[in-house]
C-alpha cells in the first residue's frame, strides 16, 4: 500500500518534470516576441530591446527553463508580462470562476447521470432503457459548445431567463454569480451525463452478472437490495474512473465554453496569454493543471483501494 | 465480407450507424467532383438566404451555399479525424504492442510516457500546438492525432497482454517465431476488432475536436468551409440566420451519432468479450 | 471678470445640487456606466505603449495633455488654457491652468509639463509615438504656469499632436507606476482592475474642472463578437463605443432600447501591399488589382454595409479629402489586360496575411474570391496580432495583408523610409516635407490633396474603406462620442436621462 502510493508519487513527479520541458520548448519555437506585441507597431527597435532585457528574455534558453522551474518549487510561478502581475494572483482570480464551473457541471452531470444510468440497468431492456441509451447516444455526439449557443439563443437572448454570459463576480451576490454559471454548467454537463449514464449503467450490468451477486441472489435478496447493498459498491470503479477524467477535462477542457460565455476562467486566461505572447503565463498554468491533472488521477487509484478493498492486496 | 454485412445489418445499431455513415461519406465523395454552388465563389448579393429551392439549407452572410458547404465541410471534417486516426493507430498500436512483448523497463517507460501525453488537457494543448505551428487543417491533424497515440497504445497493450498467455500463442512461440512475427501474425489480427471499435470512437470524438477546434479559429482555414468554422460565423447571425448556426451543428450531431452507432454495432456483432478487458 | 466667476461658481454649484435634491422626488438618474471594450489594454500608460486599448480607458477620463482632441477632432484647450505662436510658428507659449491637482494630492505645474515632455522625446523612451515630439527643439519652464515649446521647424500639426494620449502629462513622482496605478490629472481616478475582466474607474471629486455626471465607469473586456452582443442585448453592457459586430447592427437598430450611431473613424481599411516584392513591384500588377477589387462588395459582405469606400489613404469625412474611388472602377477585362502586360497572362499565387479583427479576417475571404476571378491565388494565412507585427509590419515578410490604420491623419507614413509598404516615391516624400513646412490652411489642404493623387496613381496600396464605428449605448445614455478623430472614450461628458 505504501509502497504504491511511493512509487505513484514518484512517477506523477517524473511526469511533471518531462511536461515542464516539452511546454518550455514548445513555447520556445512559438514565432512572436512579447515585447513587440506590449509596446505595439510603432515601437523603436531600441525600447523592444529595453523591454526584453527587462523582462529577462535576453537571457539564456537554460538559465530561464531552470529558474522557472525552480521558481515553480518554491510557489512562484513567474510574473505575467503583459499585467506585469504574479501569476498566482491572475490564477487566482480566473480559479474561482473554473473551479465553481467544473464543480456545478460536475453535480450536474452526476446528479443527472447516476440515478438515470441505474434506473436504466435496473430495468434493462425496458422501453425507459432503450429511450435512456437512444437519448444518450444523442447527448454524446452533440459538441457542447453548438449546444450552448443553442442554449443561449432560446435562454438567454428569447426567454432572458438568466444572463448570456459574462460574470457578475462573486461579491455581486452568490445566487447571482451562480446564475450566470448555470448555462455553461449545463452546456458542459450534457455530454458528460451522457457518457457518464452509459458508464453507470453498464458498470452496473457487468456487476450484475458476476458470481457473488448472483449468489446472493440466490441466497433470496430481493434484486433492489441485491443493487444497493453489493453491485452499487463495485460498479463504483469504472464511475469514478470517469469522474476524475471529466473533472480533470472541465478544469481546463473549458476553453470554447468559456469563449462562448465570455467568463474570464483559467482556459480563458490561456488562450489570451497564447494571443499576446505572454508566455510565462501559459507557461505556468499550463504547467499548475498538469499537476493538477496529475493529482486527480493519483486521488482516483487512491478511490479504487477504498471502493475496492481487493486491489489493495493485488497493487501492493 | 457481404456475409459479415448480412449479419451485422441484423443489428439495429450497427445498421442505423453504418447508413448514416455511408450518406455522410458518398456526400463527401460526391463533393469532389459536383457540388450545387462553388464554395469559393462568393456572391453578396444573395447573402443570408433562408432554406428553400434554390438553395436547400439557405446562404451564409457571403451568400454561399450552405448546403454545399456542408458537402465540402463532411470532406474535411472526415479527412481529418481519419488521419488523425491514422496517426494514434499507426504510433499507438506498434507501441502497445512492443510494450507488451517486451515488457519490463521498456514497458514501463513506454506507459509512462503515455501518462505523460496524457496528464496535457488535451484541447488546452491542442491550442497551442496551433498557436505554434499557425492554424490550419495539417495541424489540427496533428493536435487530434496526438492525443489518440496513448489511447491506442494502452489499448494495444492491453490487449496484447491478455493474448500472450494463450494457447496458440504460446505454440508459435514453442515453434521458434521471434516475437516480432508472432506480433504481426497474430497478436495484432487477434486485436483488430478491439482496434476498429476504438477506431470508429476516435474518428467520432476527432470530429468534435476538429468542429472545436474550428469553431475557434484554429482549424481548417478559408477558403476551405469546415462545420465548425461555419458555427463560429453563424453566432452572431443566430438571431436573423438560424439556420446558418442550426444546419452545420446538425450535421456533427448526425455524423458523430452515426460513427458511435456503428462503432457500438460493431462491438456487438464483432468478439464482445475481448472489449471488456482492461489494463 | 471675478463677479462673473463667482457667478459661474454659483451656477455650477446649482446644477451640481439640483439633482442630487430631486432624488427624493423622482427616480435617481443612474451614475454608472458600464462600457464594452473589444480589447484589455496590456497596462495603462499612454506614454508608454500603443495600444489604442490603453487611450480608450484613459484618455481625458484619467490623463489629460496640454490641449485636448474634441469629438469633431478639434483641438481644445487642456491643461493649458491658453497659448500663443510666434510669428515664425517655432515657439509655443503654453498658458498652464492653475490649481489643478493629481490624483494624489500633489500639484500640477509647468515642471511636470516640461517633464513630460522631455521624457518622451529622451533617448531610450519608450513612448510609442515619438515622431510626434521630435520636432521639439527645447522646453523652457517660464514660470510656473507658463512653458515654452521651442521648434526645430514649424510644425502646423503640433497642437493637434499635443492632444493625442501619448502626450499627456504626468508627474515625476508616479510617472514609473502609471502602468498598473495611473495618476493624472482628469475627472476620473483608476479604482480597480480584474484582468481579463472588468476595469473601474472612480469620480475625481477634487476635479479642476466641470464635475462628471457618472460616479463610476466600468470597462468590461469581451474580444468575441457574439459575447459582445449577447452581453448587449442582456443590458450587461450598457454602451460599446465600436460595435465588433456590424452584423447585428440592423438587429440592434430595431431595438428600442438601443440607441445606435454609426459614425466614421480615422481607419482606412486597406490591402497594404509590399511594393518591392516581385510581382507587387509592377505598378501595373497593383493597378491590376485595384481595378479587380470591388469595394461595395467588400463593406457589404465583410461589414455588412458600414463603411464608406476610398480611393485613398485618407478620411472621406477631413475637409482635404480627394474622392478617387472612380480612378480604378471595377474591370476585371481590364485588371486581366494589366497582368498581361505586366507578364502575368495566367496571374500567379501570392499569400495573404490576415490579423484578427473581422474586417480582416472577412475581408480577406472576399479579396481572394475578387483576385481569382483575374488569376491571382491567394492563400490565406491567418495570424495573431504578436506574429504580424514581427513578421508582417516589422520583417515585411509578406505579399498582401489586410489592416486599418486607424491614427489620424497618417498620410505621411508613405514617406517613411522602411515602413511597411517598402513604398518609396521621391515626388511624394517632397510633398509630405513641403506640407509638414506649411502652416497655411489652403495651402496644406493643397498639399494633402497632392498627395492623395501620388499614392491612388502610384496604387500602393489597395484601398478598401474607411471603417465606420458602429456606437451601440442604451438610449438612455448621453454624450458619448459618435465619431473616433482620436481613440478615445471620452465619458467626461456622458450622464443618464431618466
Amino acid at each position: 500500500m505504501i509502497l504504491f502510493l511511493v512509487r505513484k508519487t514518484l512517477w506523477a513527479a517524473v511526469t511533471l518534470a518531462v511536461a515542464s520541458v516539452l511546454v518550455f520548448a514548445a513555447l520556445e519555437i512559438v514565432p512572436g516576441d512579447p515585447a513587440q506585441v506590449m509596446l505595439g507597431i510603432n515601437a523603436t527597435d531600441e525600447a523592444i530591446a529595453a523591454l526584453r532585457e527587462d523582462l529577462g528574455l535576453n537571457k539564456p534558453v537554460l538559465e530561464r527553463y531552470f529558474s522557472w522551474v525552480f521558481g515553480m518549487l518554491q510557489g512562484d510561478f513567474g510574473k505575467s508580462y503583459t499585467y506585469s502581475v504574479p501569476v498566482n494572483e491572475l490564477v487566482a482570480d480566473r480559479v474561482t470562476i473554473s473551479l465553481p464551473l467544473a464543480l456545478l457541471s460536475l453535480l450536474i452531470s452526476t446528479a443527472i447521470a447516476i440515478p438515470v444510468g441505474l434506473y436504466a440497468a435496473a430495468r434493462r431492456g425496458s422501453l425507459a432503457d432503450t429511450g435512456i441509451m437512444a437519448l444518450s447516444q444523442v447527448g454524446i455526439a452533440i459538441p457542447n459548445f453548438w449546444f450552448a449557443l443553442l442554449l443561449v439563443y432560446f435562454l438567454a437572448i428569447w426567454l432572458q431567463l438568466v444572463p448570456a454570459g459574462g460574470f457578475p463576480g462573486w461579491e455581486a451576490g452568490f445566487f447571482t454569480a451562480l446564475k450566470s454559471l448555470l448555462l455553461p454548467a449545463i452546456s458542459l454537463a450534457l455530454p458528460q451525463a451522457a457518457i457518464l449514464s452509459r458508464v453507470t449503467r453498464s458498470a452496473l450490468l457487468e456487476t450484475l452478472g458476476e458470481d457473488y451477486v448472483r449468489t446472493a441472489r440466490a441466497k433470496g435478496l430481493s434484486r433492489r437490495s441485491t443493487i444497493w447493498k453489493h453491485a452499487l459498491r463495485n460498479a463504483m470503479i469504472p464511475v469514478l474512473t470517469i469522474l476524475g477524467l471529466q473533472f480533470a477535462y472541465l478544469l481546463a477542457g473549458t476553453i470554447i465554453i468559456e469563449n462562448v460565455f465570455y467568463l474570464p476562467g483559467l482556459g480563458r486566461l490561456v488562450f489570451q496569454a497564447i494571443s499576446l505572447r505572454d508566455l510565462i503565463v501559459v507557461e505556468s498554468v499550463v504547467m499548475m493543471l498538469v499537476g493538477t491533472i496529475i493529482v486527480i488521477n493519483l486521488l482516483v487509484d487512491l478511490a479504487y483501494l477504498w471502493v475496492d478493498p481487493r486491489l489493495r492486496h493485488r497493487r501492493s | 465480407m457481404s456475409a459479415f454485412l448480412k449479419t451485422a445489418l441484423r443489428n439495429k445499431s450497427f445498421a442505423t450507424g453504418f447508413v448514416i455513415t455511408c450518406v455522410v461519406v458518398l456526400m463527401a465523395a460526391i463533393s469532389f467532383v459536383w457540388t450545387p454552388y462553388d464554395v469559393t465563389d462568393l456572391d453578396i448579393g444573395s447573402k443570408l438566404k433562408a432554406p428553400g429551392w434554390a438553395h436547400w439549407f439557405g446562404t451564409d452572410h457571403f451568400g454561399r451555399d450552405i448546403f454545399s458547404m456542408i458537402m465540402v465541410g463532411a470532406r474535411n471534417s472526415i479527412a481529418v479525424a481519419l488521419v488523425a486516426v491514422i496517426i494514434g493507430v499507426g504510433f499507438g498500436v506498434p507501441l502497445g504492442c512492443w510494450a507488451a512483448a517486451r515488457g519490463g523497463l521498456l514497458d514501463e517507460a513506454l506507459m509512462r510516457g503515455n501518462d505523460v501525453i496524457f496528464a496535457f488537457p488535451a484541447l488546452l494543448s491542442a491550442v497551442m500546438i496551433t498557436a505554434v505551428f499557425g492554424p490550419g487543417a495539417i495541424n489540427a491533424i496533428i493536435a487530434i492525432g496526438i492525443f489518440n497515440i496513448p489511447v491506442f497504445a494502452r489499448l494495444a497493450r492491453g490487449a496484447a497482454l491478455s493474448l500472450w498467455p494463450r494457447d496458440f500463442i504460446m505454440a508459435a512461440r514453442a515453434a521458434g517465431k521471434t516475437k516480432t512475427r508472432i506480433t504481426i501474425e497474430h497478436i495484432v489480427p487477434n486485436m483488430a476488432n478491439l482496434l476498429i471499435v476504438q477506431a470508429t470512437i476516435a474518428f467520432a470524438l476527432g470530429i468534435i475536436q476538429e468542429a472545436g477546434l474550428a469553431y475557434v479559429g484554429l482549424g481548417t482555414q478559408p477558403p476551405l468551409p469546415s462545420w465548425g468554422k461555419m458555427l463560429n460565423e453563424a453566432q452572431t447571425m443566430m438571431s436573423f440566420a438560424p439556420h446558418m448556426a442550426i444546419i452545420p451543428g446538425l450535421a456533427i450531431v448526425i455524423t458523430v451519432l452515426g460513427l458511435n452507432l456503428l462503432g457500438d454495432g460493431l462491438r456487438d456483432v464483432l468478439d464482445p468479450r475481448l472489449t471488456r478487458k482492461r489494463d | 471678470m471675478r463677479t462673473l466667476k463667482k457667478l459661474l461658481a454659483v451656477a455650477l454649484m446649482t446644477t451640481a445640487i439640483a439633482p442630487a435634491t430631486m432624488v427624493g422626488a423622482a427616480f435617481a438618474a443612474k451614475t454608472s456606466l458600464i462600457m464594452g471594450m473589444v480589447l484589455e489594454p496590456p497596462h495603462l500608460d499612454p506614454t508608454a505603449g500603443a495600444p489604442a486599448a490603453i487611450d480608450e480607458v484613459v484618455y481625458a477620463n484619467v490623463f489629460e495633455g496640454l490641449t485636448r482632441i474634441g469629438s469633431k477632432g478639434e483641438v481644445l484647450p487642456g491643461l493649458a488654457e491658453s497659448w500663443d505662436i510666434s510669428e515664425d510658428g517655432k515657439t509655443y507659449t503654453f498658458k498652464l491652468r492653475t490649481g489643478v491637482k493629481y490624483h494624489d494630492g500633489s500639484a500640477f505645474d509647468a515642471e511636470d509639463v516640461k517633464f513630460s515632455l522631455d521624457r518622451a522625446r529622451a533617448e531610450g523612451s519608450t513612448n510609442a509615438q515619438k515622431a510626434l515630439f521630435a520636432g521639439i527643439d527645447s522646453v523652457t519652464v517660464k514660470d510656473a504656469s507658463t512653458v515654452e515649446v521651442q521648434l526645430k521647424s514649424p510644425a502646423g500639426n503640433f497642437l493637434f499632436n499635443m492632444g493625442w494620449g501619448d502626450a499627456v502629462i504626468v508627474a515625476p513622482e508616479t510617472a514609473d507606476g502609471n502602468k498598473a496605478n495611473p495618476v493624472g490629472t482628469g475627472p476620473f481616478k483608476f479604482g480597480s482592475w480584474v484582468k481579463g475582466a472588468t476595469l473601474n474607474l472612480v469620480k475625481n471629486d477634487d476635479y479642476w474642472g466641470t464635475p462628471v455626471a457618472l460616479e463610476k465607469a466600468t470597462f468590461r473586456f469581451i474580444s468575441d463578437p457574439a459575447a459582445a452582443l449577447s452581453a448587449m442585448l442582456a443590458g450587461d453592457v450598457d454602451a460599446f463605443a465600436n460595435f465588433p459586430a456590424p452584423e447585428t447592427i440592423p438587429q440592434l437598430r430595431a431595438d428600442p432600447r438601443f440607441n445606435v450611431v454609426i459614425g466614421s473613424t480615422e481607419g482606412e481599411t486597406i490591402l497594404s501591399t509590399n511594393n518591392t516584392k516581385p510581382p507587387f513591384n509592377d505598378v501595373r500588377v497593383r493597378q491590376a488589382i485595384a481595378h479587380a477589387i470591388d469595394r461595395q462588395a467588400i463593406i457589404d459582405g465583410a461589414m455588412f454595409g458600414l463603411g464608406t469606400p476610398i480611393g485613398t489613404h485618407f478620411a472621406p469625412h477631413h475637409p482635404a479629402y480627394v474622392d478617387l474611388v472612380g480612378q480604378y472602377p471595377l474591370d476585371l477585362e481590364g485588371a486581366k489586360k494589366l497582368l498581361a502586360d505586366a507578364g502575368y497572362p495566367n496571374g500567379f499565387k501570392a499569400t495573404l496575411k490576415l490579423p484578427p479583427p473581422s474586417y480582416a479576417r472577412r475581408g480577406g475571404e472576399i479579396v481572394a474570391s475578387q483576385l481569382r476571378k483575374i488569376g491571382i491565388e491567394l492563400e490565406i494565412i491567418p495570424v495573431e496580432w504578436g506574429v504580424w507585427v514581427p513578421e508582417v509590419f516589422k520583417a515585411k515578410d509578406y505579399d498582401l495583408t489586410i489592416v486599418s490604420h486607424t491614427e489620424p491623419m497618417d498620410i505621411g507614413i508613405y514617406a517613411r523610409d522602411d515602413y511597411y509598404f517598402n513604398y518609396n516615391s521621391d515626388a511624394f516624400k517632397a510633398t509630405i516635407t513641403k506640407l509638414n513646412e506649411t502652416t497655411g490652411e489652403a495651402d496644406r489642404y493643397a498639399l494633402m490633396a497632392e498627395a492623395q493623387k501620388i499614392i491612388t496613381n502610384d496604387a500602393v496600396n489597395g484601398f478598401m474603406f474607411q471603417l465606420a464605428k458602429a456606437g451601440v449605448w442604451n438610449a438612455k445614455i448621453n454624450g458619448l462620442w459618435e465619431n473616433s478623430p482620436v481613440q478615445a472614450n471620452d465619458l467626461t461628458g456622458v450622464s443618464w436621462s431618466d
